[in-house]
């Protein structure tokens, strides 16, 4: 964990000061980052800096691009203008440099996209024992720790197929886990849930977040995002068009589509 | 959790209703259960009555099993002595007979292989060695040429033998082969991409014969003077070559089934290529597509039987070469009856073995 870590225990809602101290080195790093699909211009000049433990949110309306910039982030999509450095690391072509972001950045997807074929603990050990290279009885204790950790250490042996989407979701948030990554990215995992199953789900997320990881979350719980991120982003048209601490930003939204975003999610 | 107000169940378990009891209520609800039903089931009734017993009095009451062939022409019934009096040439072709212990043991020790690998407790690595020991262990003792073993070349190999080697061989070197050409078919380099699709449609655009033809006829021209390659194994190449462009394509199909978050999970994990196709992809897509790829391993172990037209002996050949001596002439129906039990239980043997597997492998 980070020496600068100030988050360890308390969670204050929206303190960008505590976490994101402007002398400390981002993780994450997009300057002036474009993106495009074929002709469609999907991501037009995205900057953002996240610091190690600070927490994001990013909200929207759908197809604003906001999977499209956090799948940036682990190169899952590629970009075609400007830069984007994590962990020292610039995205190029180069495919070790890629891989090596990779293991350093965990991803949740909406869908969960565990292995079907693997048992629970096989879904959590692949990636240490084949890319970190760690000795199968090791990565199975890792794995055996952060099950529990997500409650959900005596479906070990089942097969994803045999559980629920709630406890699907909490396994993938541990597989990501078990790569040890210093960032985690969390594209809508709890929109996919039935109703009952998004509080275990954001729980696990919270315990997370009062642990020091840093998170990028792309959500429409903003419940979650008021008493979790430090910063909330607003995206529109591929344009991050507003940035703000929770408070400021659920209170007194500044643009005007952001007011109207606002207004059509809280009702 | 809400805590229940006291509901007794107001009613009691209650079985299923009964629909039909025993064999007689299930002859009605089948059979027997419109007028059109009935008509169709009284004419099969009929035309087995026709003639089941009749075959059945042919092939096993007035047949004929350890006869010479003038006593067969003299019977009516099935001459299945044409089989049991030529067995060892069926078999094993021109192999030289006091030597033909030999390729027996080999096909027993494949037999006892084969149903150890059937069984997946079995399946570990050693498994793998223990197939490689077996096959080069067979391969020794029809070749011979040591240890007192006399040298048997392999143009007298032939019979049984021989289609289960160009069976066995054929098709776990066309598997692999064929998934190398699926994933190449995928690759996004357009050099590999281009020359896996021309390979395929090349191959599945010629029949299996002509293969045979070039690989007979026209390759030993390529080949600089004094070099030949066995005939067996110019015959083992076009088989693996023609069945390794039909399971690529039928791997391929199994391959976009995957889902593309599975690419993106193995992705995001960190796994590279190799590693992702290995671990995620293939596991999945071969699983999806064993049904066909198992009608397709059928039906390249049938078309080993065409290696005929280049004059090797394969069960099919020695059969008929029984059939074109005078003495036997005539029993061709018992000898093609017996080829095609032999046929059946190999066929058989794969078709039930890849339904197991697929039920093992189901999650
Ligand atoms: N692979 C793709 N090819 C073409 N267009 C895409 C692709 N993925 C996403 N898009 C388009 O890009 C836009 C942004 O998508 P996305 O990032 O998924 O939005 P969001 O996550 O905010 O809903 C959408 O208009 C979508 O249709
Ligand atoms: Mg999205």
């Amino acid at each position: 964990m980070s020496p600068n870590d100030t988050h360890t225990d308390t969670l204050p809602a929206g303190d960008p000061a505590g976490a994101a101290d402007a002398a400390t080195k981002p993780i994450i790093e997009i300057i002036g980052m474009h993106k495009w699909f074929g002709e469609f211009h999907v991501l037009k000049d995205i900057n953002l800096e996240v610091r190690p433990t600070e927490r994001i949110v990013v909200c929207g309306p759908s197809g604003s691009g906001k999977s499209t910039m956090i799948r940036c982030i682990n190169r899952l999509e590629e970009h075609q203008r400007g830069k984007i450095i994590v962990d020292d690391i610039e995205l190029t072509n180069n495919l070790k440099n890629i891989e090596k972001i990779r293991e350093e950045v965990g991803m949740v997807f909406q869908h969960f996209n565990l292995f079907p074929h693997l048992t629970i603990l096989e879904n959590l050990t692949l990636g240490p024992i084949w890319v970190r290279k760690l000795p199968k009885k090791e990565a199975e204790e890792t794995a055996m720790y952060y099950l529990e950790k997500v409650h959900i250490a005596e479906q070990a042996r089942k097969y994803p197929g045999q559980l629920s989407g709630g406890q699907q979701q909490r396994v993938a948030v541990a597989r990501s886990l078990c790569m040890k990554p210093k960032v985690m990215l969390f594209d809508e995992p709890t929109s996919a849930l039935d109703p009952e199953m998004v509080k275990e789900v954001l729980d696990v997320m919270i315990s997370l977040a009062q642990e020091g990881m840093t998170m990028i979350v792309v959500t429409h719980e903003m419940g979650f995002a008021k008493s979790v991120a430090h910063r909330v982003l607003f995206m529109d048209d591929g344009r991050i068009v507003e940035e703000n601490e929770p408070e400021e930003f659920f209170s007194n939204p500044q643009h005007e589509r952001t007011q109207l975003f606002l207004s059509q999610i809280l009702h | 959790m809400t805590p229940h107000p006291t509901a007794t169940p107001a009613y009691p378990d209650i079985k299923p209703p009964v629909t039909s009891i025993g064999l007689i209520g299930w002859i009605r609800a089948n059979l027997f259960n419109s007028w059109f039903n009935s008509i169709l089931t009284l004419l099969v009734l009929a035309g087995l009555f026709k003639t089941v017993p009749p075959m059945v009095k042919w092939a096993f009451i007035d047949s004929l099993w350890t006869s010479t062939s003038a006593e067969c022409h003299a019977d009516g019934g099935a001459c299945w002595s044409i089989i049991t009096a030529n067995i060892r040439f069926i078999l094993f072709g021109f192999y030289p007979p006091d030597q033909q212990w030999r390729p027996l043991s080999a096909m027993i020790l494949l037999v006892v292989m084969l149903l150890i690998t059937r069984n997946r407790r079995w399946w570990h690595r050693a498994l793998a060695w223990a197939w490689v020991a077996a096959l080069t262990a067979m391969w020794l003792l029809m070749r011979g040429g040591f240890i007192g073993l006399q040298f048997v070349e392999s143009t007298q190999w032939g019979g049984m033998p021989l289609t289960l080697i160009l069976a066995i061989f054929g098709l776990t070197a066309a598997y692999p082969l064929g998934v190398v050409l699926a994933l190449g078919r995928q690759s996004r380099m357009p050099a590999i991409k281009s020359l896996c699709v021309i390979y395929i449609e090349l191959i599945r655009g010629v029949p299996l014969i002509s293969l045979l033809f070039m690989s007979s006829v026209i390759f030993p021209l390529f080949l600089p003077e004094g070099i030949t390659v066995n005939k067996i194994i110019r015959a083992q190449a076009a088989i693996i070559l023609f069945t390794a462009a039909y399971i690529a394509e039928v791997v391929r199909g199994g391959l976009q089934a995957i889902p593309k978050g599975q690419f993106e999970a193995a992705d995001s994990l960190g796994l590279n290529y190799f590693q992702t196709m290995r671990l995620v992809v293939l596991p999945q897509a071969l699983k999806i597509v064993i049904p066909p790829t198992v009608s397709i391993l059928i039906s390249a172990f049938k078309d080993t039987s065409l290696v005929v037209i280049i004059a090797l002996y394969d069960i099919l050949k020695t059969t008929q070469s029984t059939l074109s001596n005078p003495k036997w002439m005539g029993f061709s129906t018992e000898a093609y009856i017996f080829l095609a039990a032999v046929y059946f239980l190999c066929c058989f043997f794969m078709s039930n073995w890849s339904r197991q597997l697929e039920k093992d492998l189901s999650t």
